[in-house]
């Protein structure tokens, strides 16, 4: 078995883990692991555009940029991490400029702007102009220049290697073990620090935007080795996924004007949300299609509605709203070519002509791996850290979402907490000692894929998920009640255990066993539902995009608190109520103090 | 529909050499995507399929592969265009040009290492602006090398250019593209440099302005275009326009 030794190890070729490596690279031996090519990371199908309160086209502030935050999180999010991402951001989206990242401009030359869901000026009014776009592939421009900057930096990549432990001795991390995905050879990089920036769990649900890589494996990794997982029952679920596809339109089309409507042709926003309508928050809105579509107002009486961009019905509503701004076809095709070309090629449908017919998609996990402000994974309410060991990006949970993220904040996320933890990291191993190996790391994961890969049982890894997905999309998505998430408890549990006794492998080799890995990865996906699901059946209350029917007020005497979930030694989950929120802006002024949420 | 899939196989720990593996699927949507099917074979089937993928909406750049002797991405290829009927056949081998690992899956190490060889980052080592803020640039600046910003690196241009068939030492459509996104950025200062790496043996004149690498192009780039623009700016001896 091969050993690697480098200082920092950062597993995941996204934007956060890109980030980290630029910056700790600089400083510290660095390699990065994927089980992708980095450049496959789903970085890289974020649309819209990135938030940043560079103010280049309406006045815009920092602080109105936090507000918009710590309310979008329905006060969950921790407030001194809202500050930080909103202040970082600026210095973060021109970074990215100097970088080379080619931003759509504004006619004197600056990065242009353009509105999202939830962004608004001064503590909740108007819509405001924070998104920094590049076309409506924003995320895949972030990905290619950090990507590019990285070859320039000669920073070490291991691609296609996939990840699938972490060395933890007592409260120390020394590495982590690794499949040469070609060779199927185990490797162990021994290293001072760690950093996971693996992404979202999103393949957890039936309907979903993420990609079929999106499998939680470093979240479970570290839950295994008895990190908690932290608010897991916040899963987003954005508003206009393509109907049964799942796939991704951006908030940016009604950011352009673009406006939902239900089978009588209504614009039902403006019952929901009143002041901003169609640019809410994305729960409020994936609430209102659910609650459209139950109503027996989906489209023919299904369960979608329509995404309008037509250029009549987009002048239609700005001429209503006194608006002197007029969009064409040629704006519509110029800033949304990529949504044009999902929608005709899978749908056979032209946006500029005719509706998207849209369903809400699980999309996004608020939850995941605790953090401080510097990505150093935390162990318990008190912020015990682990030493060496780092998480940034949606796998992690700084909290700066909290119980609902806003759109274009998962970028800025990526950049501003992947780079604080990337130079930290640097920091810390300039300074830490060498953490020997403990003997034979890798025996306890080289047993269970050789488990895996022998399987001889009935179920095939695709029955199992299959189900999985269905049981969560019908009881743990946009609406829940106890009776239905306990339901969807007892499957995962009949679903764990036909994985561990009775599932069948077709692939016995060791070259590109993408059969056994998909297994593999289904374990962790499995593990991920569970937490998710017991977390949602604890937390009596709704709040963000958590939507308890049985609980359907916010309770801030009860619940504003985190959850955090821990394996214990035979598996079960043990859920502690006992981290609080930050509240430090609402200390200093009155107005982020936890209030109704109206948009 | 009924759909008969033809898959050129190979398990290197097995074979000594390629054969087509015949699969047959009922209840084929017309509008299923040829990656859909895949999976159907690998999870319904057989699991030693082996093929790469990812976001499965034609944005990662995972699985370009020959379908029905083009090279497309198979999450953005529809059965609907690939014949009507209630039964079609379809035939999928791996990209050309490059070593075959295991099934659909190739070695990217040689298109990556062509990728590499160009310069494909940006140069700019003037003092950055003095207020802190952006450096500027003006649209139409900026829509100058729009379309090569779109390419994913999924390598369908140049594994289906007869010139980087001929000889693998030719850097291929793929890595002109990402130079050209950086060349005619109005920002960047290393133009000169990759225009030299270009006009040298294994550059852009081994190009024959066949065209596949345009038809291929997941992302509709003009992927011949720019490769002109390209030749065109070094001819002019790396002025821009």
């Amino acid at each position: 078995m091969q050993t690697h030794e480098f200082e920092a190890i950062i597993v995941g070729g996204g934007g956060a883990g890109l980030m980290a490596a630029l910056y700790a690279s600089r400083q510290v031996k660095t390699a990065v692991i994927s089980k992708l090519y980095p450049t496959r990371s789903h970085t890289g199908t974020a649309q819209g555009g990135i938030g940043a309160a560079l103010g280049n086209l309406d006045e815009d502030h920092p602080e109105w940029h936090a507000f918009d935050t710590v309310k979008g999180g329905d006060y969950l999010t921790d407030q001194n991490a809202a500050l930080v991402l909103a202040e970082e951001a600026v210095s973060a989206v021109i970074e990215l400029e100097h970088l080379g990242l080619p931003f759509d401009r504004t006619p004197d030359g600056r990065i242009s702007q353009r509105r999202f869901g939830g962004h608004t000026s001064n503590f909740g009014g108007q819509p405001v102009r924070r998104a920094c776009h590049a076309a409506d592939r924003t995320g895949h421009m972030i990905l290619q220049t950090l990507y590019q900057q990285c070859i320039k930096n000669n920073v070490k990549f291991f691609d296609e290697y996939h990840v699938v432990d972490v060395i933890r001795v007592g409260d120390q991390v020394a590495g982590v073990i690794a499949v040469n995905l070609d060779s199927g050879e185990l490797h162990i990089f021994h290293s001072k620090a760690v950093l996971f920036a693996t992404g979202g769990w999103g393949r957890v649900w039936e309907i979903t935007s993420n990609a079929h890589s999106l499998t939680g494996d470093g979240n479970s990794i570290v839950y295994r080795r008895g990190v908690p997982m932290q608010d897991m029952e916040f899963f987003q679920f954005h508003p206009t996924g393509i109907y049964r596809l799942g796939i991704l339109i951006t908030e940016g089309v009604r950011g352009e004007g673009g406006i939902l409507l239900n089978d009588r042709g209504e614009r039902f926003m403006e019952r929901y949300a009143p002041k901003i309508k169609d640019l809410a928050s994305r729960d409020v809105v994936s609430r209102a299609i659910h609650l459209e579509i139950q109503a027996g107002r989906g489209i023919k009486g299904k369960n979608y509605v329509y995404l309008d961009v037509t250029p009549e019905t987009v002048n239609r509503y700005l001429a209503e709203a006194g608006e002197t701004r007029r969009v064409t076809r040629e704006d519509i095709e110029s800033k949304l070519p990529d949504i044009l070309d999902f929608c005709r090629t899978y749908l056979g449908v032209d946006p500029v002509k005719e509706p998207m017919p849209i369903q809400p998609t699980a999309h996004y996990g608020m939850g995941g791996i605790p953090t401080d402000l510097d990505g150093l994974v935390v162990l318990d309410e008190k912020n015990t850290p682990l030493s060496g060991l780092y998480a940034a990006g949606e796998c992690a949970c700084v909290s700066v979402h909290g119980a609902n993220r806003l759109g274009t904040n998962s970028l800025t996320d990526l950049i501003v907490f992947g780079r604080r933890a990337g130079k930290h990291m640097a920091e810390y191993c300039k300074s830490a000692a060498v953490t020997p190996l403990p003997n034979n790391p890798a025996e306890e994961i080289e047993a269970e894929l050789e488990r895996i890969r022998t399987a001889n049982g009935k179920t095939k890894p695709y029955q199992i998920r299959n189900e999985m997905q269905q049981i969560m999309m019908k009881h743990v998505s946009v609406f829940r009640t106890a009776d239905g998430i306990q339901e969807a408890i007892n499957v995962l549990h009949h679903l764990q255990d036909q994985y561990h006794h009775d599932l069948m492998i077709d692939d016995r080799g060791k070259r590109f066993n993408s059969d056994m890995f998909e297994a593999w990865e289904l374990g962790s996906l499995l593990d991920l539902a569970e937490v998710t699901a017991v977390s949602a059946l604890a937390r009596q209350e709704s709040r963000g995009a958590h939507s308890r029917e049985d609980f359907s007020k916010r309770d801030d005497e009860k619940w504003l608190v985190h959850t955090l979930a821990y394996r214990e030694a035979d598996g079960s989950i043990r859920l502690a109520h006992n981290k609080p929120v930050d509240l430090s802006l609402a200390a200093k002024d009155e107005k982020f103090k936890p209030k109704e949420r109206v948009y | 529909m009924q759909i008969t899939l033809r898959i050129r196989r190979f398990n290197p720990e097995k074979d000594k050499k390629s054969y087509w593996g015949e699969y047959t699927l009922d209840k084929v949507d017309s509008t299923d995507r040829v990656l859909d099917l895949l999976h159907r074979v690998k999870w319904e089937q057989d699991g030693t399929l082996a093929f790469r993928r990812s976001c499965a909406h034609g944005v990662c750049g995972s699985d370009g592969m020959r379908i029905n002797g083009v090279n497309r991405l198979a999450c953005k290829m529809l059965v609907n265009k690939l014949g009507e009927g209630e039964h079609i056949k379809i035939q999928i081998e791996p990209m050309l040009g490059l070593r075959v690992i295991k099934d659909l899956i190739v070695d990217m190490e040689p298109f990556f290492e062509h990728y590499r060889q160009v310069m494909p980052y940006y140069v700019n080592d003037a003092p950055l602006p003095e207020n802190g803020r952006e450096r500027l640039q003006s649209p139409e600046d900026r829509e100058r090398f729009d379309d090569t910003t779109k390419c994913i690196l999924c390598a369908c241009c140049t594994t289906s250019c007869p010139s980087f068939w001929a000889n693998g030492v030719y850097v291929g459509p793929a890595a002109i593209v990402q130079a050209h996104r950086f060349i005619f950025d109005s920002r960047d200062q290393a133009a000169d440099e990759r225009l030299k790496i270009l006009s040298e043996a294994d550059g852009v004149w081994r190009c024959r302005t066949v065209f596949n690498c345009t038809n291929a192009c997941p992302r509709d780039i003009e992927v011949t275009r720019a490769i002109g623009e390209v030749k065109m700016a070094i001819r002019q001896g790396a002025k821009r326009e």
